[in-house]
């Protein structure tokens, strides 16, 4: 078995507050044979945003999906906030979703609404008492905010990939969520809009002082976005760090993302 | 083995059926209601399939009367012709033909919608939004299908006399007020009342399989295909059993 980085303790880039995700031991299957999550561990601390590296169908959408309770886990504990999603009833785990953004790798905007109306619907249901011009002001600001205003009234269909990805982050960022999750967020994109959608990863931590999970193939997102990499092999986390210090790890496979 | 495998995912099928349709009373309730929503689900399931219904309710009441008629006439009772055609299609034939159309248009609209909002993780985005998308979705169209429905089934009632007025007259000059009055001598609230309750029930499983299939598919753009077939199937052959249910119902009691 792979041992893992030993450069856990290293000073990160971000000024740390303590852990705003802790996951421990986390197990999930699908069906009897398929178990993808053998015992994940990770900690996320506040203002920092995490890269979680890993082949395909190594359990990295599965982890952030268990964090928000998409998927319930088999065994283990997530702390988020402090608090125990397990233990949690719908409501009480609403209140948590809120306060936690969630960018689908293929942005899930909703196909028979327009862009306006996509920004709308999680606004009007969660901030009351707000009037439709109040309502319009917020839904502009966070259009101005991915840079794409003049995209108000088009329908999802009309948009493409990078632009689709802009929205639905637009969306995610409406509720003001103190963490974000990003589900390969420059999966299928060029070069230049994926360093563009990086970019806007990055800014948003430093306006909102968001904490992220970052879950990516593409190197450079991660080396422009992460405080801090971990790799997740086989449902296990089996190197942690740096950039720049898995980069020069001793071990051969953890290297080969860099190449 | 495999029987025994196909019985435990008919029994599963059946118990996920049950909670999901049972889930639907408890959140039909429970505030917030999306009104907006519903009223545009209306307006898709109800305004947008009055075409549709209406040309299929004309054809059948042309269809039934021209057919009928060769046999009356041996009997010389053609003047049994409007009341026969009303009982026919108000008690049998508007519903159930609608019906089966609707479950072609609607439960298959639905489940392949929903289907597709599963595959491309809209569902996941609303529920990680904190909004609850069985309310928002399953909700609002159950509801509308089941109130929209007995609409369409009216409508095609109504159409359908007036199919069976037109084809009475390519044989014969009839007054239009004349044949409306043999059609109303000839009904009675029994022959309208349980033909109309059933129809809620035709509406609500049209609405309820459609969301069922859809909210279910599997993951991949195959299953939203495989989600509106089968949602198709399975409303069709709901519609023939609740009808079943409900002439025997009818007959027992009245």
């Amino acid at each position: 078995m792979m041992t893992a980085e030993t450069n856990m303790n290293m000073p990160l880039a971000t000024d740390l507050s303590g852990p705003v995700i802790n996951i421990k031991g986390l197990y999930k299957s699908f069906g009897k044979t398929n178990e993808i999550l053998k015992g994940v561990d990770l900690t996320v601390n506040k203002g920092e945003n995490l890269v979680v590296l890993g082949k395909s169908g190594s359990g990295k959408s599965v982890t952030i999906k268990c964090l928000v309770g998409l998927v319930p886990a088999d065994k283990g504990e997530i702390k988020v906030f402090d608090t125990d999603i397990a233990t949690l009833n719908n409501d009480e785990l609403n209140a948590i979703r809120v306060r936690i953004g969630f960018l689908f790798q293929n942005s899930a905007l909703y196909d028979s609404m327009t862009v306006r109306q996509n920004l709308a619907f999680p606004l009007k249901r969660h901030v009351k008492k707000l009037s439709s011009k109040e309502v319009e002001e917020t839904i502009l600001e966070a259009l101005e905010s991915v840079g794409l205003a003049e995209a108000i009234d088009k329908m999802p269909s009309e948009l493409s990939g990078g632009m689709r990805k802009r929205i639905g982050l637009a969306r995610t960022l409406i509720l003001k969520p103190e963490i974000m999750l990003y589900d390969e967020p420059t999966t299928g994109l060029d070069t230049i809009t994926s360093r563009e959608i990086s970019e806007l990863i990055l800014a948003i931590q430093k306006k909102n002082k968001t904490t992220s999970i970052i879950i990516s193939h593409d190197m450079a997102c991660a080396k422009l976005t992460g405080d801090r990499l971990v790799i997740l092999k086989d449902g296990v986390i089996v190197a942690e760090g740096s950039y720049d210090a898995l980069e020069k790890s001793e071990d051969k496979w953890v290297r080969s993302f860099f190449n | 083995m495999n029987l025994s495998i196909n019985l435990k995912n008919i029994f599963t099928d059946a118990g996920n059926v049950t909670l999901f349709t049972a889930r639907f009373f408890k959140e039909v309730i429970k505030p917030p209601f999306e009104i907006r929503e519903f009223l545009r689900q209306c307006y898709y399931i109800g305004y947008k399939s009055l075409p549709l219904v209406g040309i299929t309710g004309f054809i059948m009441g042309m269809v039934l009367t021209l057919q009928t008629r060769p046999t009356l006439a041996e009997f010389g009772a053609e003047s049994w012709l409007p009341g026969m055609v009303a009982l026919s299609l108000i008690r049998e034939i508007a519903p159930v033909i609608t019906a089966l159309i609707c479950a072609g248009k609607i439960a298959s609209g639905i489940g392949a919608e929903l289907g597709s909002m599963k595959v491309t993780e809209q569902i996941d985005a609303m529920e990680v939004s904190a909004i609850n998308p069985y309310k928002y979705l399953v909700v609002t169209r159950i509801l509308a299908t089941t109130l929209m429905v007995p609409v369409l089934v009216v409508f095609a009632d109504g159409i359908g006399i007036l199919g069976g007025y037109v084809s009475i007259n390519i044989h014969s000059d009839v007054n239009l007020f004349r044949y409306f009055s043999q059609v109303l001598a000839s009904l009675d609230f029994i022959d309208i009342i349980p033909a109309t309750i059933k129809t809620f029930f035709f509406g609500f499983f049209i609405g309820m399989i459609g969301c069922y299939k859809g909210f279910n598919a599997a993951n991949g753009t195959e299953s939203v295909g495989k989600a509106a077939n089968s949602a198709v199937v399975a409303a069709s052959l709901t519609i023939f059993i609740i009808d079943m249910l409900a002439v025997q119902i009818t007959d027992l009691f009245f």
